[in-house]
């Protein structure tokens, strides 16, 4: 099932860097992401992924070309107005998890809902949902030094959804786990694509991540080159709910 | 969360954070002394004139302070002053510098002090042993206690010699300093005069006349009326005269200039000292600014973490700087020159700290607003 778009770039070129070091890292790039979906990125190194995944994400302006979240025009927006986009719209899940060492998990996933202006037993209630959602629900106080790489990225998850952005660019988010960690993020993310109807976009290099995909978008050298898409009637693999796994165990 | 943050970012560097309070102590404690000194100073020179009710002080002209009276005032300015309308009395005070000569040999400048209270002059103030009815007894005269040792003497009946005549200590104050490190040596007018040798040869002269107005006069009439009649004479205000007093003292002699010098170099080091501190800390932490960026705060949040950061410090260096602080106040308090610590001079070094820290959180704020949330993805 697929709803509304809720995030759309149209005709994207991104050139970076400068003088004899300028490059081209996307060369007329248009995508769509659609509510309720989980959209992998997948192509070699070097090919414009990340670049294209912090344009979608308002992190980065096109050199040319359009980027529209919620049906707006992002053109020409300063600095702080993006920064609203980002806050209001849109939910990052990192690489290396980008966690605040100094702050436990539980205000890791409040200072999301901070930066909003949410405060108070509220936003604490809400950070707690969330991390329960993830299956931490018994680490609330632990701090990411005392958390597994798989414990951080599901906080970062946590973090990421807190705010009920439409959209989450997630870039590598399993390159720094194994694989049964990975696949626990992985079937995450496709359960709160599917429960929740938010929009997932999924940068990976992992074969592994692409039984999760609704579709696959290929890209290389700053161009998408191919998509596929599920066949429809074909079911994700079982989606874990972590919460109940976790009462088992616990 | 923005103070949580700030407090972890603070305390996350322990090294760091005593480097930077380190800083804000030095700052505070050197300002804090410089100023507690400059205060101190000023209520020195100034407290035998705050200690006087009379509105308008006579002096020979050109008198720069209380010790710089001369002696040429007579009696005829005192009845020149006497019938001009307005005035209800006019007492003399008599301020000279003279030799006491140690009991056990050397001797020391004083200050001589000589006037009559119940005619309406000048009382000392503090007293600790004696009172002025003991002073008025024969060879009475009252000195601060802070000046026993230096003037050879051990308490209540020792005697020495002062210029022409022999004294014996008759009262004790308490916490009557001399800036120009000459002790204060509070007596009648009669005898000031009388061992200042005026008894003799000019027995009515006087270094000031205090002049109290009727009630109902007009001070700026008065004064007007007065300086016509008193050629050779000033009329000052007492506020004209506390002001003349310190400005010689601490602008013309430089230690004023040299104690608020020394007060900015305080807030200098500390300002360079705290913005280094702030600035290293911020760059630390860039990445977790970056990705507060990404995540969508505005740069408005972000600064708030840093000033939040710049914050905490000036209060706790505030309170470490201000327990050393007092205790300096306290050690010093039977020195001849006994730092001042006011509730009012409190409240300005926690401004000046708050400040310093704020000034300091500049250039970690520039630095933070350079960043491109696009480094998230750089690592
Ligand atoms: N700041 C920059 N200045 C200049 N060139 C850059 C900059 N950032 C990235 N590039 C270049 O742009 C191209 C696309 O980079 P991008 O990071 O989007 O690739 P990617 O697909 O994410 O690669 P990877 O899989 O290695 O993460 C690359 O050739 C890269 O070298
Ligand atoms: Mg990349």
């Amino acid at each position: 099932m697929t709803g509304e778009a809720v995030l759309e770039a149209i005709d994207v070129v991104k050139e970076l860097g400068s003088g004899a070091g300028k490059i081209t890292a996307l060369k007329g790039v248009s995508m769509t992401l659609k509510a309720g979906e989980l959209t992998l990125l997948m192509g070699p190194s070097g090919s414009g992924k990340t670049t294209l995944l912090s344009i979608l994400g308002c992190i980065m302006t096109p050199t040319s070309g359009m980027i529209r979240v919620a049906g707006n025009d992002t053109e020409g927006q300063t600095p702080e107005q993006l920064a609203r986009i980002r806050r209001d719209h849109i939910g990052y899940i990192f690489q290396s998890y980008n966690l605040f060492p100094t702050l436990s998990a539980l205000e890791n996933v409040r200072i999301a809902l901070d930066v909003r202006g949410k405060k108070g037993f509220k936003a604490a209630a809400r950070a707690e949902e969330c991390l329960r959602e993830v299956g931490l629900g018994h680490r609330l106080k632990n701090h990411p030094a005392n958390m597994s790489g798989g414990e951080q990225q599901r906080v970062a998850v946590a973090r990421a959804i807190a705010t009920s952005p439409s959209v989450i660019l997630a870039d590598e988010p399993t390159a720094a786990l194994d694989t049964t960690n990975g696949q626990q993020v992985m079937e995450l993310l496709a359960r709160i694509a599917k429960e929740q109807n938010r929009s997932v976009l999924v940068v990976t290099h992992d074969p592994r991540t692409k039984p999760y995909a609704d579709r696959t978008v290929y890209i290389e050298d700053g161009q998408i080159v191919r998509e596929e898409r599920r066949p429809e009637g074909l079911d994700a693999p079982e989606i874990a709910d972590l919460t109940k796994r976790r009462k088992v165990h616990g | 969360m923005i103070l949580t943050l700030a407090f972890r970012n603070l305390f996350h560097d322990r090294i760091r954070l005593v480097v930077t309070l380190v800083g804000i102590l030095f700052s505070i404690v050197l300002v804090a002394v410089q100023l507690g000194l400059y205060l101190g100073s000023s209520r020195m020179i100034t407290s035998n004139i705050d200690h006087t009710d009379a509105e308008l002080w006579i002096t020979t002209f050109g008198a720069k302070s209380f010790e710089d009276g001369g002696l040429l005032l007579k009696s005829a300015e005192r009845h020149q002053a006497l019938a001009t309308p307005g005035v209800a009395k006019v007492v003399p005070l008599v301020v000279s510098f003279a030799e006491w000569r140690k009991p056990s040999g050397g001797s020391t400048r004083v200050v001589v002090v000589g006037s009559d209270p119940e005619d309406g002059g000048f009382e000392p103030w503090g007293f600790r042993n004696g009172t002025w009815e003991d002073v008025k007894s024969p060879e009475g005269v009252a000195i601060d206690k802070s000046y026993l040792r230096e003037l050879d003497v051990t308490g209540i009946g020792d005697s020495a010699q002062v210029g022409e005549g022999r004294v014996r200590v008759k009262a004790l104050t308490e916490g009557i300093r001399s800036f120009t490190q000459s002790p204060y040596v509070y007596t009648t007018l009669a005898r000031a005069r009388h061992l200042l040798g005026l008894d003799v040869v000019a027995g009515d002269a006087t270094s000031f006349f205090l002049v109290k107005l009727a009630p109902g006069a007009d001070l700026e009439t008065v004064r007007n009326n007065l300086k016509s009649r008193l050629e050779s004479a000033e009329v000052l205000t007492r506020d004209e005269f506390r002001d003349r007093s310190l400005t010689t003292w601490l602008f013309k002699t430089g230690a004023g200039v040299a104690l608020i010098g020394g007060a900015f170099l305080g807030l200098l080091v500390g300002t360079v000292i705290v913005a280094q501190t702030l600035y290293s800390s911020t760059k630390d932490h860039l990445n977790e600014f970056a990705t507060l960026r990404a995540l969508g705060s505005s740069s408005g949040y972000i600064h708030k973490v840093i000033l939040g950061q710049a914050g905490l410090s000036a209060v706790i260096g505030y309170v470490l700087g201000m327990a050393i602080a007092l205790a300096v106040v306290f050690a010093s308090r039977d020195t001849p020159l006994p730092l001042v610590m006011t509730p009012w001079l409190a409240v300005v070094l926690f401004a000046v700290t708050l400040f310093m820290c704020a000034i300091s959180a500049l250039s970690a704020i520039m630095k933070v607003t350079k960043i491109d949330p696009a480094m998230v993805f750089n690592r």
